[in-house]
């Protein structure tokens, strides 16, 4: 009987798969270019549905029926948005940057019509020239090489077929997650492009077949081929934007940017719901979590509790009613992760959560959205309602006794409500106030009833866990922490956006190798990890690699994945104090620790940033930060004296300027700064006076001016303009 | 605690009132609610839909909702009060919202609030007198690849400076002529 009802469960989901593959493919097949767009918050904002509706225009114009205009979500690339992916089957992909409805022009008539791409409009134009590329998988957890030196050994074996840098291009990947799947231990992994060969390569031998066939006379080798469908595979076909992208490891974002996020077909393409298919038609769900405890997946949130101890703890309990709760309440400033996610593909994080019914034993679960996300909401109904329509939700999912159904609760713009007792009290038409722990939610949660709270990324990462085996992904990461993590690169770093990182990268290969570094010459100062919960991790210490454990040890934590880059012109007081606002006023005011002890702390950070600190404010300040952190009644409270401890830990020096010297050495606190004019430099060009909002500058023209202190405000225009560094700041 | 009266004297008068104070769509919204096991988890989202109805939650729909949901008047003040996305008060025709995020504020967003601030005579929560623009600083937008970012309604502006804070304005109150 069982029997028959998981041959059934695998036959249904395989005729789905197939009736979706089939329409995609209907819909892409005869493409002779397919011009992708993004559609996420940040591409919207940046300009993608005008770029979106002049693509249309010039195809309609143009009388082509071959070229498909396809939406995909967020690549990550946000400080270069809208972009714009153009794909011809047999070449290269190409990207392009900061499109605006002038450059489609240029775009359509050049790239997509002539097939010749417009190098100074792409986003990576390296490698572009080179009739193939071969893309080289160095993961950090693999160690194999060929001859010890592969990229050597490939360029050997290039030269000497008298191949050179027209011919091929070669670049080293971060991890193409293709381990395991060779038949032999040792060997490497290349990518060829275009076409998307992947390669197993043990030794010199293959290095020279796959030289002389592939790139030599343009045959591949079927030998060495891998042919297994893998995670990254798509992922390096739709990226042409290499240099940002090969050293990232995608498994939660695996189909941002690539799938329509509003096309269920296009998920289950990429063997979406094949991790729910053959779980029920294994019907065990024990078995689901023990490959979770595998995999070493852990709480992706923030706090890094392994999901599997989570999801056990609620199938134990006694009670059989039960919930899963998706907390997609994303409240840390500086961090969007969770919105990329789930405007991009609220799909993956659909089939986490069913998964974590079937494997807790819950049917009905619930997404608590922020109500500042409007688009990632009307995504995720979007796609609840598809999956609905082809059976993955509802009663009975895929034929088989597992019945589960998932709704929408809005938050309302609460910082706390991403604590999970204080979410829980929201999503009961509560104020948003935590309560002790224990008993935790798992015992006793929503309405009383075991409940399984995980983050976005946790669940977006199961499917994948599930479907490439845990092995796998505990391989990739670190000792104690399977897998990556997506992280909101911002602040000031060359390539803001959203990356996806395995655990163990260290902080310096984030922030230089994919980030690109601090623009302007500027010296990078620290790194703000975690939001208003985390610490700053000075300059000296980037090469720590990143996990749960290595960023708590150093003060910081890992939180749900903020990353801020602050440079030699910010403030650690100034930031410190930045932070303390931002929880003193989100402090829901139960306990009294965190209601009064976060406003006193202000008190004094705000005394020290005006110049009116005493050097024992700083003994106080510490004494009030460990009081906070011991004595708070839930997560907000203990972690908001965080910001604080770390920047005295590390930039006492920074503290003591202000109290003692009343300096601020980043010349930030506008209370310790004065803007003077230096006579000599001056040639009275008026530029500063003009600028002026306060009109306090005066001087003749040709005559060196004099800044009013009494009326200045400090605001930093004059510094600005002058041409001449005649305006002195100290 | 949740048990729902369903019959009262002054069922019908007390409907009849309510709905005068919020559109049909919401009455019959917070009725199927009320078929729900848990209604009154159902507060928050009832809210909103009155906010985007409305612009803000005055006392007479705080009142209806509290009245059709079968929930304290106090209790609804209570969740309206304690969740920054409430408004009690109306606001201004655009919303002008300053990102308060870590990445708007290392990019320079103070000094963009403080010249909205300037050119429109107003501080954060108030709105000018002729009604046209409110000024709000809102959470993070989620945006930072974008910062310093200004939202005006649903419109989002990225690489904000002080001195494109005119000609925004400009753009916004040029339609009203």
């Amino acid at each position: 009987m069982r029997y028959i009802m998981s041959k059934a469960v695998l036959e249904r989901y395989e005729a789905l798969f197939e009736q979706m593959r089939g329409a995609v493919s209907a819909r892409s097949s005869d493409a002779a270019v397919v011009v992708q767009v993004g559609s996420a918050t940040c591409e919207n904002a940046a300009g993608a549905p005008s770029v979106w509706r002049e693509f249309e225009r010039h195809i309609k114009a143009s009388g082509r029926s071959d070229i498909v205009l396809h939406r995909v979500g967020c690549t990550g690339r946000c400080s270069r948005e809208p972009i714009v992916g153009v794909l011809k089957p047999d070449e290269m992909p190409v990207k392009y940057e900061k499109v605006t409805r002038d450059a489609v022009h240029d775009i359509f008539t050049s790239h997509v019509v002539n097939g010749a791409p417009v190098t100074s409009l792409m986003l990576d134009a390296s490698g572009h020239g080179a009739k193939y590329q071969l893309v080289l998988c160095a993961a950090r957890h693999c160690g194999a090489a060929v001859d010890g030196d592969t990229e050597k050994t490939f360029r050997e074996e290039i030269a000497a077929a008298g191949l050179d840098s027209d011919d091929v291009s070669v670049l080293a990947a971060n991890g193409f997650g293709f381990c395991g799947m060779s038949p032999e231990e040792s060997a490497v992994c290349v990518l060829v492009r275009p076409g998307n060969t992947v390669y197993f390569i043990r030794n010199r031998d293959d290095v020279r077949r796959v030289v002389r066939e592939h790139l030599g006379s343009g045959t591949e080798v079927s030998a060495l081929r891998c042919d297994a469908e893998f995670v990254s595979r798509r992922f390096f076909s739709l990226y042409g934007d290499v240099a940002f992208f090969n050293r990232q490891n995608r498994i939660a974002l695996r189909n941002a940017g690539v799938i329509d996020p509003e096309r269920l077909d296009e998920y289950v393409r990429y063997n979406g719901f094949r991790a729910v298919a053959n779980a029920l038609a294994e019907n065990d769900p024990e078995a689901v979590i023990a490959a979770i405890e595998h995999s070493q997946l852990r709480g992706r949130g923030g706090g890094g509790y392994p999901t599997a101890l989570k999801w056990a703890s609620a199938r134990k309990s006694a009670e059989k009613t039960r919930y899963i709760i998706c907390n997609a309440d994303e409240g840390d400033p500086g961090a969007f992760m969770d919105r990329s996610m789930l405007e991009s593909d609220p799909f993956s994080v659909i089939e986490g959560m069913v998964l974590g019914g079937f494997a807790t034993g819950a049917s009905r679960g619930f997404f608590y959205v922020r109500a500042e996300y409007p688009l990632a909401i009307r995504r995720i109904e979007h796609a609840l309602a598809q999956c609905r329509e082809q059976g993955l939700l509802g009663d009975n999912i895929l034929g088989s006794d597992f019945s589960m159904d998932l709704e929408v609760r809005l938050g309302a713009g609460a910082f706390v409500c991403g604590e999970e007792t204080a979410l829980i009290h929201s999503i009961e038409g509560e104020r948003g106030q935590p309560r002790i722990r224990p008993p935790y939610p798992t015992e006793n949660g929503l309405w009383g009833k075991p409940t399984v709270i995980n983050n976005v990324e946790t669940f977006a990462n199961v499917p994948a866990l599930l479907v490439y085996g845990s092995d796998w992904f505990r391989s990739i990461g670190s000792e104690k922490s399977g897998g990556t993590k997506v992280f909101a690169l911002a602040g000031k770093v060359r390539h803001t956006g959203l990356i996806e990182a395995p655990m163990g990268m260290t902080l310096r290969e984030v922030i230089y190798d994919i980030g690109g570094g601090v623009p302007g010459g500027k010296q990078l100062k620290a790194v703000q990890t975690g939001g208003p919960a985390g610490g700053m991790i000075p300059e000296t210490l980037l090469d720590t690699p990143i996990d749960f454990d290595t960023l708590g040890a150093l003060g910081s934590i890992m939180g749900s994945g903020g990353m801020i880059v602050l440079d030699e012109d910010d403030c650690m007081v100034d930031v410190a104090k930045f932070f303390m606002a931002f929880c003193q006023d989100e402090s829901c005011g139960k306990c009294t620790p965190c209601r009064e002890g976060t406003k006193r702390m202000l008190d004094i950070l705000e005394r020290i940033a005006a110049g009116n600190g005493e050097p024992a404010d700083l003994d106080k300040l510490e004494r009030l930060a460990a009081l906070v952190q011991k004595t708070s009644l839930c997560g907000l409270g203990r972690a908001a004296p965080n910001p604080v401890l770390s920047t005295l830990r590390r930039f006492r020096d920074e503290y003591e300027a202000h109290v003692t010297e009343k300096t601020c050495p980043a010349h930030k606190c506008k209370a310790l700064v004065r803007y003077e004019i230096i006579t000599e430099k001056c040639v009275g060009c008026r530029m500063c006076a003009r600028q002026c909002p306060v009109a306090c500058i005066a001087g003749e023209r040709k005559q060196p001016h004099e800044i009013d202190q009494s009326q200045c405000i400090k605001c930093g225009r004059c510094y600005e303009v002058c041409r001449f560094d005649a305006v002195a700041r100290q | 605690m949740n048990t729902v009266v369903k019959n009262t004297d002054n069922r019908e008068e007390v409907r009849r009132k309510s709905m005068e104070a919020l559109t049909p769509e919401i009455v019959a919204h917070i009725e199927a609610c009320v078929q729900d096991a848990q209604p009154h988890s159902h507060l928050i989202g009832v809210l909103h839909k009155v906010q985007a109805h409305f612009g803000y939650l005055g006392a007479d729909q705080l009142d209806a909702v509290a009245q059709l949901l079968q929930v304290p008047t106090a209790k609804v003040t209570g969740v309206a009060t304690f969740y920054h996305f409430f408004r009690l008060e109306p606001r201004g025709k655009y919303v002008i919202s300053v990102c308060l995020g870590t990445a708007c504020y290392v990019k320079g967003a103070e000094q963009v609030a403080e010249r909205l601030q300037e050119e429109l005579g107003i501080q954060y929560g108030e709105t000018t007198t002729d009604g046209l623009f409110s000024l709000e600083g809102t959470r993070c937008l989620g945006t930072c690849g974008l910062a310093p970012v200004v939202m005006v309604e649903d419109e989002v502006f990225g690489d904000m400076t002080a001195d494109q804070v005119p000609a925004l304005l400009e753009k916004f109150s040029k339609t009203e002529d």
